[in-house]
């Protein structure tokens, strides 16, 4: 008889359990469908968050239409996408052919700021250092040990280098800087590009890890002769010692906002998926990349109201015009005007039930 | 049906009900944790477990520096946090049994284990790691000074109350007539403790030393502020590491491809399997220990 009881006790919690999640199912997929649309849904990459959360409250402010945007990392803004669980992702690398292929409908990316990644030491006296991409692969394969290196002493001729080991710093979590970085020395670097690769989490030959900028600026702050890589935005805020970078021109170039945006002038494709690492412009810092949002082209899935896919495309055009104001104060580069060209037209090829979408720009 | 009855078979409802309930948890998430990492064991058998590559980016996956890091951090923690619990669960069991000092010495303990572990890894960060690293650079050692030792150290720290809090409470626990016995025979202070106090309550020192254990194993963020998160086997305790736990944590928000992602969770399952296989020869030890010990 007990027993007979206890079971059906456990049947009605895991019923109730079911009731229970597909209830919440039935009204996420409704919500849509409500005639006044107030909250848009975003997640994704964690670089941009500080930039968009500024935005989107300005945004509310003016419209009354909130974004809730959750910075759970790229990968995670691919996958609730995917899910279509949001009305859009943010992720700092664009999805490759390959994962735009299992997606259920064409997904298009448009770039919303530029960031870049530097390279921070920490040395006696705190020198201006320049560095070659030649120098910076050596040392974070591993191969150059010590700063006094015949190769960093040859482009730093004016400054007395230690006879110091160096440590090498470098993230331990899955990241988009690690990502810029690494597909920036595939790409100079012929020997990283075999031992090591582009990603976000590597296989790294040396150093230590530590978590997120403030881990990796950490490490580089407490340890005589370490090196390591943040994102542009970090060094700035935290007034850290950056190396100028050599790039494709041979010039030198210290990592500034401008030094970004101008590396983005080359000629982009049309969905805007580009690596923008190594850059051809003759001014351009180097290791600089993209940040993109992505969406789905078809907007008419799961229920979604025609109302709800123009608030969305207002906020994408937003952010890309009026609210490429707010990068600057908080150290993102801006987009240049041809970036902006680009995603126009991608906002705009946005369709619902196959027919193009009009909103108010 | 009268109301009591009623009442009775609810109470024993409800129970049964939570005890299943809580049956249900762990094996619903080793369940998860088998049905998720599926790809990983079809992909690497038990490779996975002694290959010593971490590679997301050529999809290589191996547990080996992982596992070694939690193991050895682990047990290293416990020894040397062994001492101090054990000698902190002695003095407030038998010195210090009640008045200001003994208050202030339990409530420190108590402290210690109420205290969040990323304050943990954020001292260890800020005041152990520079310590390691002075007596790095002393020895002529690379000067890291995140290390599987700083890991350790810490860990060592976060544990000693769990380890004592169970030792104190079973030797207090120890009827007074036996320790009684043993002075009126003439034994010393120094006799009693030694030949009654621990041999009679060494299935809850044991027990103690479990639960710090499994404290120590799955601990995460103190763990990856000071570990260096190095994903190669290390060859001296001064060499940083990685522990799975810490691994896990990195590594699980940006892991897109399958396989990756898979083999992270391989990762949890088999921090759970190596948790529960030590739980369980403690338990078997623990058993050993009440036959010989308590004999009343």
């Amino acid at each position: 008889m007990l027993k007979k009881i206890a079971v059906i006790t456990v049947m009605l919690i895991m019923f109730t359990g079911i009731l229970f999640a597909s209830g919440k199912k039935e009204t996420s997929s409704k919500e849509p469908s409500a005639t006044k649309v107030s909250e848009l849904l975003g997640a994704g990459a964690t670089f941009p968050y500080p930039f968009y959360s500024k935005m989107f409250d300005v945004y509310h402010k003016k419209t009354g239409v909130k974004v809730n945007y959750q910075a759970i990392g790229s990968g995670g803004g691919i996958k609730q996408l995917l899910s279509k669980t949001v009305d859009f992702g943010g992720t700092d690398a664009f999805m490759k052919d390959a994962d735009l292929a299992k997606a259920d409908g064409k997904i298009l990316h448009i770039p919303t700021c530029m960031g870049a990644v530097t390279i921070t030491y920490n040395l006696q006296g705190l020198p201006a250092l320049k560095f070659t991409p030649d120098i910076i692969a050596g040392i974070f394969l591993g191969d150059i040990v010590k700063w006094n290196d015949a190769k960093i002493q040859k482009v730093n001729s004016g400054v007395t280098l230690p006879d110091e080991k160096i440590v090498v710093a470098h993230r331990s979590d899955g990241s988009g800087t690690t990502a810029i970085f690494s597909d920036y020395l595939s790409k100079v670097s012929p020997q990283w590009k075999s031992r090591v690769g582009a990603g976000k989490s590597l296989n790294w030959p040396v150093g230590l890890g530590g978590k997120g900028n403030p881990g990796v600026a950490g490490i580089v702050k407490q340890t005589p002769g370490a090196i390591g890589y943040v994102e542009l935005i970090y060094a700035l805020q935290n007034n850290m010692p950056v190396g100028q970078v050599q790039n494709q021109s041979g010039n030198y170039i210290t990592p500034s906002i401008e030094g970004v945006s101008l590396a983005a002038n080359v000629e982009l494709p049309a969905d805007t998926r580009i690596s923008i690492t190594d850059t051809p412009a003759a001014k351009g810092y180097p290791i600089s990349g993209f940040t993109w949002m992505i969406f789905y082209k078809e907007q008419n899935y799961g229920g979604r109201s025609l109302d709800r896919v123009k608030e969305l495309l207002k906020l994408l055009w937003y952010a890309e015009h009026e609210g490429q104001q707010y990068a600057e104060p908080l150290h993102y580069a801006p987009l240049p005007a041809a970036a902006v060209k680009k995603a126009e037209v991608i906002i705009n090829s946005v369709t619902f039930d196959g027919k193009p979408v009009e909103f108010d720009k | 049906m009268n109301k009591e009855i009623f009442s009775e078979k609810a109470f024993k409802l409800i129970l049964k009900g939570t005890g299943i309930v809580i049956f249900m948890i762990p094996a619903l998430l080793l369940v998860t944790l088998i049905v998720q990492s599926v790809p990983a064991v079809r992909a690497y058998g038990a490779g996975f477990i002694f290959r010593q590559t971490w590679d997301p980016v050529r999809e290589i996956y191996g547990a080996l520096p992982f596992l070694a890091g939690t193991l050895v951090t682990s047990f290293l923690a416990l020894i040397l946090a062994f001492p101090f619990s054990f000698s902190v669960a002695l003095i407030l069991s038998e010195y210090l049994k009640e008045g200001t000092a003994a208050a202030i010495v339990k409530s420190a303990v108590e402290l210690l284990a109420g205290i969040p572990s990323v304050i943990y890894g954020f001292w260890g960060l800020l005041v152990l790691v520079p310590l390691i690293r002075k007596l790095e650079l002393a020895a002529g050692i690379p000067p890291y000074g995140v290390s599987i030792l700083a890991a350790s150290i810490i860990l060592a720290i976060m544990i000693i109350p769990y380890a004592s809090t169970i030792a104190r409470e079973v030797m207090s626990m120890i009827p007074p007539d036996i320790k009684e016995a043993a002075y009126s025979l003439g034994g010393t202070h120094w006799e009693v403790q030694r030949k009654v106090v621990i041999p009679t309550s060494y299935s809850g020192i044991f027990a103690g030393v479990l639960l710090a254990l499994g404290r120590a194993l799955g601990e995460t963020m103190a763990v990856t502020m000071v570990i260096g998160n190095t994903n190669k086997l290390f060859s001296n305790i001064f060499e940083p590491g990685n522990t799975m736990a810490s691994v896990i944590a990195n590594e699980f928000t940006e892991a897109v491809s399958d396989l990756y992602l898979s083999s992270l969770i391989e990762l949890g399952l088999l921090l759970f399997i190596v948790t529960a296989l030590i739980n369980f020869i403690g338990r078997l030890i623990i058993k050993r220990f009440e036959v010989k010990g308590a004999g009343e």
